[in-house]
């Protein structure tokens, strides 16, 4: 597979390691008063879709950047690939 | 007689011949032949046995796609069994031995099979096999695994080289006939950067085997000129002897080119061949298409073959199998092949075609309407029986026939991504369909399109369509002059009536076999495919799969469509596994990293342990020492009792930074690290974010907005790769940065009660060590001899102890000034072996403890975990699962007789209670013999283990026969109190 | 003051006294000491004045995604968002990380990596065949200075192309044996 890094341009897989399921971004709130449900949930509940999936990837042969990178898992067609760092500022990590 | 049956013509080197052995008697051939056609060319039709049955067999075809004539060529360690000889290149002294048959090729013992056949239809192992169970590893499998299987392998090993690489492109050509040529041409004058990969050793495809003409040339003469314009381009690599065998994501294909197989031996420092992954943005398959045969009864015979196949050694080798032949044909292009050798001069008996309205032929005769209904001739063919339009029948003798079913596309590369072809019915066979991979287009006879014209045409087309996806403008090209015949077939796939039939001759499989897995109800493609192995063979079916399925149809009332094909695999075409190793493997498998110490450590005649990548020093045999225990002993003892160093270079070292590094430490470690003053060290406990225990280090701070963290050897990498994540996924505001250091500092620990005394004299004076200046778990800058360096006061051993940092190009001096001041002490240097005991001695935790199932409270670490603080893992660890009242806890052990041993592994049940799973109370970690104790002793863990000291308990390993007692004690079998440490 | 113990005398990373140099074909292979490396990585709010205060010292401008710059004393490439590789000689420029946080106090957070990479330099025509068979990087289209972390043979290398006839590998220093044995059989394997 050739992931397309948003600062790099194409790169084959084989320089990334897997991780998973995107959602593992949003780490719940740890004073929560279900904390430990919600982070059952967050552990252990993840989604592994047939079809378009948000997923993790490392670019330790590279950049040692975090990507999500949202790719078909039945077809491998890659549709978008951002800094997770970017992805986790917008969808709320900021302090 | 020598070559009796090479034809004038062809592409062979007549100036330069060549010597080669076959079954130990000598032939020659030439430069440019394949083995096949050299053994056709000196009349040899025979070169092989079929797998089952052992019938006598030769070629089939004149390529890859050989069932028959396959070999074990080369002797030696380079002995490579199942070689096609219809793809093995001549070189001179080449070996080849035809394989499957016992005592020699023409008289086999296990024939007698072929007497059996009747009890070795399809199913016949499932339904023989299959009782009573114990026999197939005993009785069963020894006697197939003796009677079948192909060739044999060479026992040593290969002593070739293989290669790996990568290379880009806009355009991948795969196979260089009109299609891909015209296509590589267009690409290339568009300014494409372009790769021709082809598996032949000759580009050009089928157009060195035709008498056609291209633009008022030969065929060949057009191709040989086309493929010189391409090598003259600097955008076009040209790769023959190139086989692509799979297409995956993203326009990546595997592709092995052949670098030395065409030569006795690789020229020295180079590889045999080279699995290259080639990236493409775009790619045109124009791989061309196989010729299918018809199914007749006995058509296995050595001298029946592909029509094509004959055309093929007739021009291009300028070889026939027999000086008389016969045709056996659907379709027109059969008749070519009838006129093509007429021409070479070889007499031809009749071209036998099943249509009514056949063309014919001034010189020779076409029984019209005609079918071969048998064939003659021991171990190779001599007459061939004929069944005529009006019902009669007639004998012809010749010693060739050649079969024309029509011509199968080679799809595969196109279905490699699971897209399926589709039948076109003006051609009777599966072209390409829609969704084929990424970026590729078909062309020429791959795609269907099976004139030369046609091929040229489409060539131009696709590659216009590649080159419009790459944003470039198509050149104007002409489309050179070229034969446009129309495909006349009717679809005939086997003589009704045949019982011996064959469909896939390297496996024995006939058309009577797919009736009989019908019949029992294997109706999927892919059934019939496992249950009769029709297709299973190292061909992979090529010549076979479209006759079974055929077969099968008919069966069936389906049209061929409808059955469909099996799924398409990589590799096209069988690869040595060397191949996908590479350059990886013997001493190369993968990098070695070596630590500072390590010419030192040689020289001391240490031994070695692989330790991930790393080579550490497992001790250090003085003279007079005969087993690893007396140095390992010595080692321990010596530095309790004095001093000893060990290189620790191996542990991960992370360099954390930034105005919020002690926050994000507080997020990685489960026990706080806010309030670490600088100049000092804490340990910290990592955690996964389910609870368990991660990984344990330390981490020192060198200033408010800097730390330096260590990590275990094994998991710097993932721990590294975690922190990351915690950085830039969870908490990506945080003002943190990270990197490696592990390789910059050569890290040595000095340990024992004369660890600072030793220190003193190597450290500058200026530099204050002692006890008040520098107390325990201080880090600090230092300098050695003018070199700079950190010195860490730290302890695995529970010594007073120290580790000592310098850059790594200074380590090897280094070790040898801790060695040269440390001998006044009589100061040793010790290995993992002695670094393990003294742990064990202590109770440290490591890599046993660490295992990926133990908590902070299993690890009698509970209250590490901070509950006032928001790290990863603290939330889970506080499960109820976690913490229950006999949760396991770490402790000691020691045999009740002390000349017991404590092995690892063991499991521990209280005394009187059953022995079994469920009455199990922990197990142990970590064991080794204590030289400051005198007897074994252990660490693991124990179902409420802190409150069971004193408590006498059993130890049991069925494995290996252990069953006594032991006390569970503390884990700290040596100063318990830890007061050495703070001296 | 004298001193009676072995004297710090470093080690190349292949661990002779003098630095390798291998020749085959067209191809010469320089195991290269003399280089003092640093990372720099601005500091989360102080990436632009950081960057500027690294472009000075260095006196150039900063590259991009896989690229570097040189100029006098230096050479610098991009390793990440916001994060430098800077190289000098050794001879002159041991203490380069110690210099760096001083140019850019408090912007960003600098480590010395001197002695945590191997250094190989490659010169000669027909480069781009070795590197082939070593690492999927596109060096055929790259242009000059172009400068990417990369895999050769399960090493993490970063492999800086000056032209198609000069690059530099800085591989793991502990693995240096084994990616000069890499190296050297892709060069005879190419040539």
């Amino acid at each position: 597979m050739i992931i397309n890094h948003p600062l790099l341009g194409p790169r084959d897989a084989a320089e990334f390691t897997y991780l998973g399921d995107a959602a593992l971004i949003h780490r719940p709130d740890w004073e929560a008063p279900d904390a430990v449900q919600q982070f059952t949930d967050y552990g252990y509940l993840r989604d592994n879709r047939a079809g378009p999936m948000r997923e993790l990837w490392f670019h330790e042969q590279g950049d040692r950047s975090w990507l999500v990178v949202t790719r078909d898992t039945t077809t491998h067609v890659i549709t978008s690939v951002e800094l997770a760092s970017d992805v986790a500022r917008r969808e709320g990590r900021s302090r | 007689m020598t070559q009796k049956n090479r034809l004038f013509g062809g592409c062979v080197d007549r100036a330069q011949p060549m010597s080669f052995r076959f079954d130990g008697r000598t032939y020659q051939g030439y430069a440019g032949d394949t083995l096949a056609s050299a053994l056709l060319a000196n009349g040899v039709r025979l070169m092989g046995r079929s797998c089952k049955y052992h019938r006598p067999r030769g070629p089939l075809t004149a390529g890859s796609a050989e069932p028959n004539a396959i070999v074990e060529l080369r002797e030696g360690a380079r002995k490579e069994p199942n070689t096609r000889a219809t793809t093995a290149e001549l070189f001179e002294g080449l070996v080849a031995k035809s394989q499957n048959r016992w005592p020699s090729l023409a008289f086999d013992a296990m024939a007698v099979n072929d007497r059996l056949s009747s009890f070795f239809a399809a199913g016949f192992y499932y339904k023989t096999f299959m009782w009573p169970a114990a026999f197939w590893e005993k009785v069963y499998e020894p006697i197939i695994r003796k009677a079948a299987g192909l060739g044999s392998l060479a026992t040593d090993a290969d002593p070739d080289c293989y290669d790996k690489g990568f290379l880009h492109c806009d355009l991948l050509v795969i196979g260089s006939g009109p299609a891909g040529l015209m296509a590589a041409l267009t690409a290339a004058r568009a300014g494409a950067e372009v790769i021709v990969a082809d598996e032949d050793f000759m580009l050009g495809g089928r157009l060195n085997a035709e008498v056609l003409s291209i633009a008022d040339q030969g065929a060949a003469d057009w191709a040989a000129a086309t493929v010189g314009a391409l090598a003259a381009m600097p955008n076009v690599r040209l790769m023959s002897r190139t086989t692509v065998i799979g297409a995956f994501d993203h326009g990546i294909y595997g592709a092995v080119e052949r670098v030395s197989d065409h030569l006795a031996q690789p020229a020295a420092g180079k590889p045999r061949q080279i699995l290259w992954r080639i990236y493409s943005r775009q790619s045109i398959l124009a791989a061309g298409a196989t010729e299918r045969p018809i199914a007749f009864e006995e058509n296995d015979r050595p001298g029946i073959m592909l029509a094509s196949a004959l055309r093929d050694y007739a021009n291009r080798w300028a070889v026939t199998p027999s000086q008389r032949l016969a045709v056996f044909t659907n379709n027109d292009d059969g008749h070519r092949t009838a006129a093509d050798l007429y021409a070479k001069g070889v007499k031809i008996a009749a071209v036998v075609d099943v249509r009514p309205d056949a063309p014919t032929h001034p010189d020779y005769e076409v029984l019209k309407g005609a079918h071969v209904i048998g064939t003659m001739g021991r171990l190779g063919l001599t007459f061939v029986e004929v069944r005529l339009a009006d019902g009669s029948n007639r004998t012809l003798e010749c010693g060739a026939l050649g079969v024309s079913g029509g011509w199968n596309p080679n799809v595969h590369l196109a279905s490699h991504q699971r897209g399926r072809p589709i039948w076109a019915e003006d051609i009777a066979a599966f072209v390409p369909g829609d969704a084929l991979p990424q970026g590729m287009h078909a062309a020429g006879a791959a795609a269907g399109v099976l004139s030369t014209h046609g091929a040229l045409t489409s060539g131009v087309a696709a590659a216009a369509k590649a080159l419009d996806a790459l944003g470039l403008n198509a050149p104007n090209l002409t489309v050179p002059e070229a034969e446009d015949a129309p495909v006349n077939v009717t679809p005939f796939w086997h003589v009704a009536g045949a019982k011996r039939a064959w469909l896939d001759q390297q496996n024995d499989v006939t058309a009577k076999d797919v009736k009989l897995a019908h019949q029992e109800n294997f109706r999927s493609v892919e059934h019939l495919k496992r249950y009769t192995t029709l297709g299973m063979a190292t061909d992979q079916g090529k010549t076979s799969n479209m006759g079974g399925l055929a077969i099968m149809a008919e069966l069936a009332g389906k049209p061929i469509p409808e059955v469909g094909t099996t799924i398409f695999r990589p590799p096209y075409t069988p690869t040595a596994i060397g191949a996908f190793a590479g350059r990886s493997r013997d001493e190369d498998f993968r990098p070695v990293r070596k630590t500072p110490s390590h010419t030192w450590a040689e020289e001391q005649g240490a031994v070695f342990v692989e330790v991930g990548m790393w080579l550490r020093a497992q001790w250090f045999p003085r003279p007079g020492e005969t087993t690893w225990r007396q140095s390992v002993d010595r080692e321990v003892l010596q530095t309790r009792k004095s001093v000893g160093i060990c290189d620790v270079t191996t542990l991960g070292k992370i360099d954390v930074q930034g105005a919020d590094a002690a926050t994000f430490l507080n997020k990685i470690y489960c026990n706080p690290f806010a309030k670490v003053p600088v100049g000092k060290v804490r340990y910290g406990l990592m955690l996964r974010e389910d609870g368990i225990a991660m990984d344990d280090g330390t981490a020192a701070r060198f200033a408010e907005d800097h730390f330096v963290v260590t990590t275990t050897t094994a998991n710097a990498v993932s721990v590294y790769r975690h922190m990351e994540f915690v950085r830039q996924c969870l908490f990506p505001d945080l003002d943190v940065q990270l990197i490696s250091t592990t390789e910059a500092w050569a890290q040595y620990s000095v340990a024992g009660p004369n660890a600072r005394k030793l220190l003193q004299k190597v450290i500058d004076a200026e530099h204050d060590i002692s006890n008040e200046a520098f107390p325990y778990m201080a880090c600090g800058d230092i300098s050695i001899g003018g070199v700079r360096g950190r010195l860490f006061r730290i302890s695995f051993s529970g010594e007073l102890a120290y580790e000592i940092a310098v850059p790594t190009r200074y380590g090897d001096a280094l070790i040898r000034r801790l060695v040269a001041a440390g001998e006044e002490f009589g100061a040793v240097v010790y290995g993992t072996e002695a670094l393990g005991v003294m742990r064990i001695e202590k109770g440290h935790a490591a890599g046993n403890e660490l295992n990926g199932t133990t908590t902070a409270l299993n690890l009698g670490m509970g209250r590490m975990v901070n509950k006032k603080k928001d790290s990863i893992g603290s939330t889970l660890s506080e499960r109820e699962g976690l913490n229950t009242e006999d949760a396991l806890k770490l402790v000691g052990f020691k045999p009740v007789d002390t000349s017991h041993s404590v092995p690892a592994g063991a499991h521990l049940m209280t005394k009187g209670a059953p022995v079994d799973a469920a009455h199990d109370q922990g197990y142990v970690t970590s064991a080794c013999f204590s030289p400051n104790l005198g007897h074994a002793i252990a660490i693991g863990y124990l179902k409420r283990g802190d409150a069971r000291l004193g408590e006498v308990i059993r130890l049991v390993s069925p494995l290996t026969g252990v069953d006594h007692d032991v006390e569970v004690v503390s884990a700290h079998f040596i100063d318990p109190e830890g007061e050495r440490l703070r001296v | 003051m004298s001193d009676p113990l072995p004297q710090m005398i470093p080690l190349t990373a292949l661990g002779g006294r003098e630095a390798r140099t291998d020749t085959h074909g067209p191809v010469t292979l320089t195991e290269v000491t003399n280089t003092a490396i640093a990372s720099f990585a601005a500091r989360r709010g102080a990436e632009a004045p950081a960057a500027k205060a690294l472009s000075a010292v260095t006196a150039l401008q900063l590259p991009g995604p896989g690229a570097s710059a040189r100029g006098g004393a230096f050479t610098v490439f991009w390793i990440g968002p916001d994060q430098w590789m800077v190289m000098a000689p050794h001879d002159t420029h041991e203490l380069l990380a110690h210099d760096l946080t001083a140019a850019a106090p408090g912007q960003a957070s600098v480590t010395e990596q001197n002695d945590a990479w191997c250094r190989f330099d490659l010169r000669g025509e027909g480069l781009i065949a070795v590197f082939e068979r070593l690492c999927p990087i596109n060096l055929r289209a790259a242009a000059p200075g172009h400068a990417t972390r990369t895999s050769i043979d399960h090493l993490g290398c970063f492999v800086l192309m000056e032209t198609q006839s000069q690059i530099t590998v800085l591989g793991p220093r502990s693995s240096a044996g084994s990616l000069h044995h890499a190296l050297l059989t892709a060069m005879r394997s190419a040539h």
